[in-house]
Formats: C-alpha cells, structure tokens, sequence
C-alpha cells in the first residue's frame, strides 16, 4: 500500500460529527460505527482509505486495526487504492444494461482514455463497473460521489463530463454534509 | 383503487416536510396507537391485517413480530431493511426520498410494539442523498415530539437513527445486516438462533423492509380488516411494483395485489405497453432472483388462466412454470433482448456479491459466470449448458443464506425457458440476436 501523505486526522468539526454518530450506538458497542466512520473517512482522505488512515480509525472506535482492515476490504465502496479526483461509477447489471450501459461505459472509456479500474494520468478521474444502484426505471444509471446521473445517454454524458472537467470536479465530499 | 396506501400523496410537493406530511394527517396514527393499543394489541392487528414482509420473502409481518422474545429484560430492537439492492428493484428509495415521514412513523408503530427503545435505518452506502433526507426528518420528528423521551406523554420513549451501508447486495440478509450494523464484514449467520431471539447486539432483534413498515400507519389508522379487504386471497393490501425493461413507462406503481399481469403491462394506467411497439419476450417479475418467465406464462399460467400479480398467481405451478412476486422487481425484455447476456449480467452480480463464506456459492456463481461469458462470446459448447444446470442445483440448498437460490433461480429457468437461444448461440458461436 502506498504512503499517504493527507491529514489522516480529523478536524474538530469532523469530530462532533463523528462523535455524534459513534453515540448513536450503546455503549461498548463503538465498533459499530465503523461503515459510517470510514465513509467520512474515505472522503476526507482523497477518496481511498490507506493503512495509516485505518489505523486512525481502529484508535478513534478503540479497536484493533485488523478489524478495521476486514471491514473495509469487504465493502464495495471502500477503496484501498489510490483513486482520481471524481470517480464515475457505471451500473452494469441487466436492467441498466437492456438500456444501453455497455455504450455508455464504451463512451466514458473512450473519452477519458480508460478503461475501468483505472485512473487518468493527471488523476482527475476514475472509473468503476458497479452492481445494481436501486435507480433500474431510469436507467442507465452512473453515480457520482454521492450524486445519481439518471437516464443517461451519450449526449448527457458528454454534458456531464464537460462540466466535471471545468470545474475540476471533487466526488470525494462528506457524504453527511 | 391504485395509490390508496403508500403513494396516495406522493406528488405532493414538500411532503418529505414535517409540515406538509402532518397536515396531510400524518403522525395521527401515533397518537391513536400510543393512547389507544397496548404494544402486544399493535402486534395482533398487524398479524390480522395480514401483511407479508415485502422485502422478497413475503413472511407474513405479524407472525415475525410475534416470534420476539420478551421474557428478558434485554434491550430489543426495531431495525428497518433499506439496503435495497435486488437488480429490478427500487421502491424503498422512492419512499425514503419522497415520503420519509410515512417510514418514521411506520417505525415508531413497529418499534411500540416490539417494545425498542432504540431503532435504526440500516441504508444502503450508495443512497447517502436519501440517508441525508430521512436524516432531516428525524431530526424534525425529534422536535415535534414524535420521538425521544416520553413520546406524546405516553411514558414511551425512542431514539431512531440512520445507519449506512458500504456497497454489499448480501446485507439485505438480515443476519447480515444485523453482522454489518455490529460493524463486521456482511456474513449472514446460521439460524437458528433466529433474529426475533438472537438479534442486533445477541438481543431479540426484528429486521423489516422499508414498505413493509410504511403500511403500518395506514393499518393503525384503518384497522387490519380494512387492510384485509383489499387484495386477493393470503396476498393483502397493496404492493408497490418498481417496473423497469423494455416498456413505455417505467416507474414505481402502487397496485392492489390481484391485478392481472396483462392489465399491468399493457394498461397506460402502469407500464403502457412494450417500448416501440415490439413484443414482449420474457418478464422478470420480483427482482433478479426470481425465475423468469416467458411471455405466454407471464400472461397465462400453465392452466391458462389469467395470471395474477399475487403470491399465490405468480407463483402458481411451481418453477416449472411459475416464478414468485418478491420484491416487486419488474424487469420487461422485449424480442430484442438476449436472455444469455441478460443472464450474464444477474451472474456477474451474484458471483461480485457473494460473501465466500460457503464453497458451493463462493466457487459455484464465479464458474457459473466464467461459462455464460464463453457462451454468450460464441466459444460455449452443448455440454456447458447442461453444467449450468447442475452448479446450480448444487448451489441451491446448500448455502447458510438465500443468496445461493437466488444465485441458481434465474440460471435453471433461463435453460429451462430459452435452451434454444442458449443452444443458437453455441451453434452460431455468436449471440443470435446481433447483426
């Protein structure tokens, strides 16, 4: 795993945050803020979750780091890679696919000279192949950070991408804020 | 008699408000309970009512409740199923981000009953846009007194929060889920021990999907017989149908359980008929797991008899010739669809989503993808159907979770109801459909 060189610690803001959410649990049972914790985590950290900023997270919930490992490379959503700037996840799964997903990731992979799994050289985006959003009766479907793009055709992906690329776009934001 | 339950003011603009949902005489049902019904009298309407868990099981609601064990004095929880992630299916967002107050009272009704006095919104990862808007309503809820101590005086008091996911189809289990919401990795547990005994932190724990609890309110304002009367035969009350596919008019429909498959698909009152015009070719009725049926069984059962959008109907004549209603997840191909590739993507789910815990589904779903992907690019050969058929049957059954079935399910009737189309892609090593 590559060293991270983010401020793996969180400010004091994220800290009544994620103090109000480790509360929400009873007591003893910290552990189970674990997903909501390294979503923010993820998040604040350039979108993936390095050993260091991990082991942040086992000392904050006072566990061990190892079950902060098994969780995090359990979930599809956890990175534990480095990742673009904006990740763009395309569905694949039938009901996206009958609407025409497999052109829709050939148009992505095409325009940003990647295919998915990979990130582009100046690391502005990423893509990535996901299973069934929950959005089917307007697909296709991408989601974005914690935005959903819906009924997506060539043209508004374009738009999409045109957008994204002038305003230097982030998906990595506070999913709670 | 469509849109009476769940979607009645779903166009109401604001209704995700506090204030818009209150005038429109939501919470009363709260009011009415806490004053007027013991938690164990709440339990016995619901189980008269007769609904059925609408997650994809169909348990009846009331039975499960009642399973929950109350002779200790260990804390009980409430815990709603929003990790909605079944392929086809996508209702219980459309409540959580139109209608979240409908899903906090309903948790209120349920959470009374089992005697909780902590419960939780376990939401899948992706949906965090929802997560943020049943995030406000609680808090709104928390401010008008509908939860926190001493609910409305009644001496009962709940704390209800939101829980999010990380990208796992296996934590709409409820075991799993119960394993995630501990902060494990979503490995579904052995049972028994059941839920309603050992739960969420080994205490008695119910899990119930998003629409199931949304139909609480309306049971407790109404009464069970009221709930009783609608539907047809053990399938009561409504359903909402997530309608995805070839069709003219995608969307979430709220029908009365009984309404004919034909009426559903063709009316313009729900899908419009087939996009363009074409013909319809198969359905997938209650979401990826379920066995698709080809269009003259979709319309027609067996018997010939028109057939039903209910438990009992869509189920009748086993998987020979029958499927199930599950989730609600309605997925419409027309001629135009390849039933390989279509099969292809739902095993490339299940082999992603598979937690590994048991061999026969962890080894079995990524074989069964491996071999659909050489058919389907035209390098299968006759055998390899055949080998489709018996993994699946060795996955089904053998799995400590359902994911195994719904692993098999759509392999064995895809053969079942398309061996041609498998066998012409084989022939032609190509798919038979393209140019």
């Amino acid at each position: 795993m590559q060293s991270n060189t983010n401020n793996t610690e969180f400010n004091s803001d994220t800290l009544v945050l994620v103090n109000k959410i480790i509360n929400r649990y009873p007591q003893g049972k910290q552990k189970s803020a674990i997903l909501p914790i390294l979503h923010i985590a993820q998040a604040e950290n350039e979108g993936w979750l390095s050993a260091e900023t991990m082991n942040y997270v086992a000392l904050l919930l006072d566990i061990q780091p190892i079950e902060v490992y098994e969780v995090a490379s359990f979930y599809s959503m956890f990175n534990l890679q480095p990742v673009g700037k904006c990740m763009i996840e395309v569905c694949q799964t039938g009901p996206c696919w009958l609407k025409g997903s497999e052109e829709i990731l050939a148009h992505f992979e095409k325009r940003l000279g990647i295919k998915p799994g990979e990130t582009t050289a100046d690391g502005k985006f990423s893509l990535k192949t996901v299973e069934c959003l929950a959005a089917c009766g307007n697909a296709p479907v991408i989601q974005v950070g914690t935005e959903y793009h819906e009924k997506i055709t060539i043209e508004k992906a374009d738009e999409l991408l045109d957008k994204w690329q002038a305003e230097n776009k982030c998906s990595h934001t506070n999913p709670y804020l | 008699m469509a849109k009476q339950i769940l979607l009645n003011n779903i166009d109401v603009p604001g209704l995700a408000s506090y204030e818009v949902y209150r005038k429109l005489g939501g919470y009363s049902s709260v009011e009415k309970t806490l004053k007027n019904f013991t938690p164990d009298e709440v339990t016995a309407e619901v189980k008269k009512s007769g609904l059925r868990g609408r997650g994809g099981a169909g348990f009846p609601a009331g039975m499960k409740w009642g399973f929950i064990d109350k002779s200790t004095d260990n804390p009980r929880y409430f815990v709603c199923n929003f990790d909605e992630s079944e392929p086809g299916t996508f209702k219980d967002r459309h409540i959580g981000q139109l209608n979240p107050h409908q899903l906090i009272e309903g948790m209120i009704l349920g959470s009374y009953a089992l005697g909780a006095r902590t419960s939780y919104i376990y939401i899948r990862g992706e949906l965090f846009y929802v997560l943020r808007i049943i995030e406000k309503a609680i808090e709104e809820a928390y401010r008008n007194g509908f939860l926190g101590e001493n609910i409305l005086g009644s001496g009962y008091s709940l704390d209800l929060h939101c829980h999010p996911g990380a990208g796992a189809y296996i934590c709409g289990e409820e075991t799993a889920l119960i394993e995630s919401l501990e902060g494990k990795r979503g490995n579904p547990r052995i049972k028994p021990p059941f839920p309603a005994i050992v739960g969420l932190y080994n205490c008695p724990t119910v899990v119930n999907n998003v629409e199931t609890i949304a139909n609480l309110p309306w049971i407790m304002n109404n009464g069970a017989d009221a709930y009783a009367a609608i539907g047809i035969g053990n399938s009561k009350g409504t359903k909402l149908i997530s309608a995805c596919g070839h069709i003219n008019k995608p969307g979430i429909y709220e029908i009365e359980l009984g309404l004919p498959v034909e009426e559903f698909i063709y009316s313009d009152e729900y899908c419009g008929g087939i996009l363009n015009g074409k013909k319809l070719k198969a359905v997938v009725t209650g979401g990826s797991s379920v066995p698709v049926l080809p269009a003259e069984l979709i319309l027609r059962t067996a018997n010939g008899e028109p057939r039903l959008m209910s438990y009992e109907s869509l189920s009748d004549g086993g998987f020979q010739s029958g499927t199930m209603l599950g989730s609600g997840g309605f997925i419409v191909m027309d001629e135009t669809a390849c039933i390989v590739k279509n099969l292809l993507t739902f095993s490339r789910f299940y082999h992603h989503e598979s937690c590994g815990q048991c061999s026969p589904c962890r080894e079995g779903t990524g074989w069964i993808e491996k071999i659909l992907h050489w058919i389907e690019s035209g390098k299968g050969s006759m055998k390899d159907i055949d080998l489709l058929t018996d993994i699946a049957k060795h996955i089904e059954g053998n799995t400590i979770c359902p994911l195994g079935d719904a692993a098999a399910w759509p392999v064995a009737s895809a053969i079942r109801h398309f061996r041609e189309e498998f066998e012409d892609h084989i022939k032609l090593q190509r798919c038979p459909l393209s140019k």
